[in-house]
Parts: C-alpha cells; structure tokens; sequence
C-alpha cells in the first residue's frame, strides 16, 4: 500500500467516525433546546425532564464529536500537506473562519449551558442552548462551503503554482454549497428525529413513561417529516449540478457507461468497471435521468466512457452508495409519513414502533453513504479538475501514516464502543422522573 | 509586507492565548494523580476545568486553521514535518476529552481508572509536546528546500527540545495549581495552593536556564541585539513571573494565576518576537526558512481573515470573559451533587 491509499483510508475513518456523532448533534441541539424553550413557557415539569434526557445524550455525542473534529482539521496538514499548501489561501481561510465564527460559540456555551442550571435565569438557559444549536448549525455552513469548494472550485485564481482567492462571494455563494448545505443539515436532522423516535420507541414498547416518550417521539416526528422531505428534494436539485460539473460523479452514481439520449435510472445495476458495462441491470426506467438532470426525457447524459479510465472515480462503489441513500431517503419519508396518521395511537401500534426502534441505524447509514458519494464520486480529484489526489499528500513516510492509520482505528474503535455503550446505556434506562410522572 | 507582519504577530498572539488558557487545563490534568486522592477531590479537580475546557481548546483549532489561511505554506510544512509529535497530541486532546464527560457516567472503580489514566496522559502529553514543538522551531527544523523533513521524532528530543518541553510542562502546572487554588476548597485547596508554592522556584530555575540555553542553542536574540527596546516583553515576563509569588504569598490567587497567564503569554512571545520574521526556519541552511514573508497567503486573504478577526475576536474574547466570570467561585460539594456535573 502507498501513502496516497493509507492517507486516503486514515482521512475516511477519521471523518466518518466524526459523522456518527455530528448529525445527532446538529439535530439534537434545536430538539433540547425546543424542550427547554416549552418548560420555560409552559412550566411544565415534564418538559424539563425532556431537556434533561436528551440532554444528557446529546452531550455524550458532542463529546465525541468535537474530539474527533479536532483531528480532521490537523490531517489537511499532516496527511495533505500539497494540498494545504496548494488550497491554503481559500481553503484554510473557510475553516479559520468556522473556527473563530462558529466552533467558539458552541465550545464555550456548551460548558455553560451545562454547569449554569443555577447561575442562569430559565430564559437565559435556554436562550443559550439556542445559541449552540444555531452554531452548530453554522458551523455546518463554513465546513459545507469549504467542501462544496473541493467539488467545484471557484472565485480563485492560479499564481505561482497555488489557488488564490480572487472573489470570495462566489466562493461563499455557489449554488453547490447552499444546495450541500440544506441537504447536509436536513439530513443531519432526519437522523437525530430517528434516534429520538427509535428510543421513545423502546420505551412506549415496554409501556413506560408513556406520556414522556410520546411527547418526545411527536416532537421529533414533526420534525423528522419535514427534513425527510427537504431531504430528498434538496437531493435531487443536487442532482442537476453534479451533472452540470461533474458529470464523471454523475455517470457513476448511475452507471451510466454509453452516452444516450433519454438515459435511464436503474432500479439495480451492479457494474463491471474490468470491462466497462453493468453485469446486472434491472428495471430500467428510459428518460428518467435525462429528466431528473436535465428536466428534458430527450436530452442526452454523458457516460462513463466519454472519460479516460485515468478520470473515473471507483464505479461500483460510488453507484452502490448513491442507490442505498436514495432508497433510504424515500423510506425516511415514509416511515414518518406512517407516524403521522399513527400519532394519536402511538402506544396501540406495536408493530409501527418496532420498526421504528429498529429504524435507529438507518440514518447513520444514509449519512455515511451520502458521504461516500460525494468524496469517492469526486475522485481521482481532491480538487474536481483542478488537482489530483495523488498529488495532494504529504512528503511523509509510508510506515508513519500505517502506525497512525493503525493507532486511528483502535482507539476510535475503543472510543465507539465506548461511547455506544454509554449512549444506549442512558437512552435504555430512560429518565428519573419525579413524582406525578 | 505590513499585513504579513500583522499576521506575524496575530498568529503568535493565538497560540499564547491557547497557552494561557487551555494550560491550567493541561496542569490540572497532570496533577491530577498526585494531587486527586479521593473521588471526591478527583471530581473537583475535573469540575473546575469543567465549564471553560472546551472553549480553551477551540483557541488550539483557531491557531490551527489561521496557521492555515495566513500561512498555507508553514501550516503544511510545519504539522507534516511535525507528524508523529502531532498526532500524538492529537491523539492525546482526544482522550482528555471523551474523559471529562465519559468518567462520571458509569459507577465503577475500574471504568473510572480508565478515563483517569486518560486525563493524566492526555493533559501531560500536550504540554510536554507543545513544548517540545515549539523549542525546535526556536532552534530550527532540518527541512530541505522542498520543505521535506529530514529527521525523526527523535531528532525533536535534543537537549533544548526536551528543556522546551518541562518549562512548558511546569508553566502549565503551576498555572493549574493556581485555578485549582482559586476554584477548590478544603485539603485540596490546601494542597494545591502548597504545590504552587513548591512549583514556583523550580519554574523559576528553568525559566532562567532556558533563557541562558536559547543564547546558545538559538539565534532568538539577534533580534533583541537589534532592537534592544524588545528587551521589555523578556523584562515584563520576568516581572509576572515574579509576580506569581508576590501575590502568592500574600493568598491572592486570583492575581496570582493572571500573573501566571502574563508568564504564559511573555514566554511564547520572548519566542515570536526572537523568530520574526521566521515562522519555521530551518536548520540546514537559513535560506530554507518560512518566513512571513515567503510563506503568507495572498493579501486579499490576508485582508479578509484581518477583517473576521478584528470583527469576531473580541467578540470571542467577550463571552469567554462572562464564562469565566460565572464559573470564577470555588466549586462545592453541593455542586459535585448535582447530576449535570461531571
């Protein structure tokens, strides 16, 4: 194994185990503080409780999100240390600018929101947890910004051998990263509305603490409906401007080998990169991806063969993922759209809440998948058209990114099963209710 | 040229803020075992970092990410040549982390000896290696003209390194005895206020080593040779340090610790002003240095990240001063009770 692989490998396991625990933040910190926001206007103990579980499970995720952050932002010097300084000027500037704008706010208020229960009036509390949730979510922003940067470079220009910045609003302001964002986030919130329901689930399951659970699962049902559907509609619009700019990605997600008129989506198709066609096809629907892309059942999508081999991402890969996370997407709206017509009778629809407990992973999944999509599907690109993978990373030692790349996958391996255990721990026990409850 | 110099400075500033804040962190953290007998004192060691830790170790990712807008060049250079010195610290913020939240969730001797393995290697780790990262590049780093380093993580352990090392080690501790003696309360306090005293002449003696050792193992006062009006920020440093005791002696912990926090900051700053304008100079031939000059991005990225720091870092400044302020009095056992407490 090279060092290009082994770097590629160590950045993968580092961001996705970050993006286990960041959705389930970025959701959970607007369903709590929401929680909290009722107790102060309704006084209603109940509510407080709320504020008090999830809060206690939003915590341990943030924990082991902003560790875990740390790491990613040091890899683009460690890891890519050609590309840091190839990008450096725009690229860096995004993330300083998460940091002093955004990750300040939500790592400061966050200790205060935890240890102020008595230092703060009710309104000032809850006003704080607002505070981290919206920079949370506007971290989100400058990260997405920076990453919709690597997929379609803009606002730069190339002077002495680097990518200088020439027009920071068109940086800040593409349409990829609006789009990237809003899908991003939706998603990020299907996920905590799922892990929210999934528990209250269990609990309304085994009966207890009913009015507790079935107050939380509504909650986070309302919620988890309308990110469903900005999810897969923002998805979609996605769609149309990766096959404007990178129509390798877009061929692939589809496996889409010849140029054709009136393209078609594949229900399933499992390609065979070695000779450039798909093994299996099954239900091809003609015209649909000329649609979906181009809004015209006539017009004509590239294929992957009208790319040097030299220019395609991995195809069996990126298609797979892609295909799992649009599947997954339509069944998040769906299984909200069922808790919609069952959420007056959530406790007498045990068949509607095991599904929903054994729901709990899928998001996580879809996340990882999206993921995948966009970083595998931009490759052999770290920087689409712009700069090659290969020659994006350090000048370093194969033997020193295999020890770390190593020493990443025990301890975060520790750290997850740690952190899962207290994590299902807390969620299973449920809260300590007061008396009247 | 201007806005580069700024920069300069401003990126010192960042990491001596770092230093200043997230050190008491670091110092409580490697005290931790000696000074933490029972549970009790454990948790009140953890609780009187427990608010604050986490916004002190986003001045770490801000030094960080503006080492990467302001000076791409070094940022790649720096942290790739610098591999496996930072992803053991990187490795170690991680487990410091997880530790502080994960301790108290589990009612067991065994899980809790886990996370309290954890803090100790996780505070010690970074202070030791901060300062072993920042002597060497006072010294310089055996980096070719294509910034490739020639060296290993061994090479950083040489004599000056290792000294850079347990000053920072013992700066942080003694600014980690100082919030615990403000923060604490019974035989903790007792103790932590006793170790500030103990620490004190040792600190005292390093400092003045390495003063004497950068003579010899730098070229960080040509600088001050030049302009000898610099002599003032090491005059200054001088003067905080001795103020820790001042104010030491006479119970006034508070003043104590922001006499310790002027320490921090005068020593990353003897440091900065002896570089300038080399952010990473090399030690096979100066004409290898980063400098700030050839290493800087462009002025427009240079004159927007100006513009988001003076806008947002005093905001910044701002609530972290309220945070602090809230969580200034000592912690309780009533506050230990509490089950939002870590």
């Amino acid at each position: 194994m090279d060092v290009v692989l082994l770097s590629r490998l160590q950045f993968a396991t580092a961001t996705m185990f970050h993006f286990l625990f960041v959705p389930f933040t970025l959701g959970l910190s607007i369903l709590v503080a929401y929680m909290e926001t009722r107790y102060v206007k309704t006084g209603d103990e109940l509510y407080l409780q709320m504020t008090k579980f999830w809060g206690k499970l939003f915590l341990i995720n943030f924990a082991l999100g902003v560790v875990t952050g740390i790491t990613l932002e040091f890899q683009f010097g460690t890891n890519w240390s050609r590309y840091s300084a190839f990008v450096g000027d725009i690229f860096g500037s995004l993330l300083a600018i998460e940091a002093t704008t955004s990750f300040f706010l939500e790592s400061t208020l966050i200790g205060v929101w935890i240890f102020g229960w008595k230092k703060l009036s009710k309104k000032a509390h809850a006003a704080v947890m607002w505070l981290v949730a919206f920079a949370s979510t506007f971290s989100a922003v400058w990260i997405l910004i920076a990453n919709a940067w690597m997929q379609n470079p803009v606002g730069y220009t190339i002077r002495g051998g680097r990518a200088e910045l020439v027009d920071f609003t068109a940086a800040l302001m593409q349409k990829w990263a609006i789009l990237k964002f809003v899908h991003t986030v939706s998603a990020a919130y299907v996920l905590s509305a799922f892990f929210v329901m999934g528990v209250s689930a269990y609990h309304l399951l085994k009966k207890q603490k009913i009015e507790f659970f079935t107050r939380s699962f509504r909650i986070a049902l309302v919620f988890g409906l309308i990110f469903s559907l900005v999810v897969v509609i923002i998805g979609d619009l996605n769609g149309v401007v990766v096959a404007e700019k990178q129509p390798t990605k877009l061929a692939a997600m589809e496996s889409l080998w010849e140029t054709t008129d009136r393209a078609p989506v594949y229900l399933f198709s499992v390609p065979d990169e070695e000779n450039e066609r798909n093994k299996i096809e099954i239900g091809a629907m003609p015209g649909i991806l000329s649609f979906l892309v181009k809004h015209d059942f006539n017009a004509t999508v590239q294929g992957l063969k009208d790319f040097p081999r030299e220019d395609r991402p991995p195809v069996f890969l990126t298609s797979f993922a892609f295909k799992g996370m649009v599947g997954l997407g339509f069944y998040f709206i769906l299984a909200t759209s069922i808790g919609i017509i069952r959420r007056n009778r959530l406790v007498d629809s045990p068949k509607y809440l095991k599904l929903m407990l054994l729901s709990i992973p899928l998001p996580y999944i879809a996340c990882e998948l999206g993921w995948i999509v966009t970083e595998v599907g931009r490759q052999p690109w770290i920087v689409y058209g712009l700069m090659r993978t290969s020659d994006a990373v350090s000048p370093i030692a194969t033997s020193q990114v295999l020890t770390t790349l190593i020493a990443f996958i025990v301890v975060y391996g520790l750290l997850g099963v740690a952190g899962f255990y207290l994590i299902a721990k807390n969620a299973l026990k449920g809260p300590e209710l007061t008396a009247g409850n | 040229m201007v806005l580069q110099t700024i920069w300069f400075f401003l990126w010192g500033l960042l990491w001596a803020v770092f230093f200043m804040t997230d050190g008491f962190d670091f110092g409580i953290g490697t005290l931790y075992p000696f000074l933490g007998k029972t549970d009790q004192d454990k948790r009140m060691m953890i609780n009187a970092l427990g608010p604050l830790w986490d916004g002190n170790e986003v001045w770490l990712i801000t030094a960080g990410g503006v080492t990467f807008a302001a000076f791409p060049l070094v940022y790649s250079v720096m942290f790739s040549s610098l591999y496996s010195a930072l992803m053991l610290i990187l490795f170690a913020l991680i487990l410091r982390g997880v530790s502080f939240e994960f301790r108290g969730k589990v009612d067991h001797p065994r899980w809790r000896k886990i996370w309290d393995t954890c803090i100790f290697i996780g505070s010690f780790v970074p202070a030791l290696l901060f300062g072993v990262a920042f002597a060497n590049i006072f010294r310089g780093i055996p980096i070719d003209h294509n910034g490739i380093y020639h060296g290993t993580l061994f090479t950083l352990l040489n004599p000056y390194g290792l000294l850079g090392g347990i000053l920072f080690v013992l700066l942080f501790m003694n600014h980690g005895a100082l919030w615990l003696s403000i923060r604490s309360e019974g035989a903790l306090h007792e103790r932590a206020v006793s170790t500030a005293n103990k620490l004190w002449p040792v600190l005292l003696g390093v400092a003045v080593v390495f003063l004497i050792a950068s003579k010899f193992a730098t070229r960080l006062y040509d600088n001050y040779v030049e302009h000898p009006s610099f002599f003032v920020v090491i005059l200054m440093t001088v003067l905080a340090l001795l103020g820790i005791r001042f104010f030491l002696t006479r119970k006034n912990f508070f003043k104590a610790w922001f006499a310790s926090a002027l320490t921090i900051v005068g020593a990353t700053f003897f440091g900065v002003i002896g570089l300038y304008p080399n952010l990473f100079p090399s030690s096979l031939n100066p004409r290898y240095n980063l400098t700030a000059h050839n290493a800087s991005s462009s002025p427009l990225t240079l004159k927007i990240m100006l513009v988001v720091v003076i806008l947002f870092i005093p905001v910044v400044i701002g609530y972290q001063v309220w945070a602090y302020h809230l969580f200034k009095d000592k912690v309780t056992e009533a506050d230990l009770a509490r089950d939002e407490a870590y």
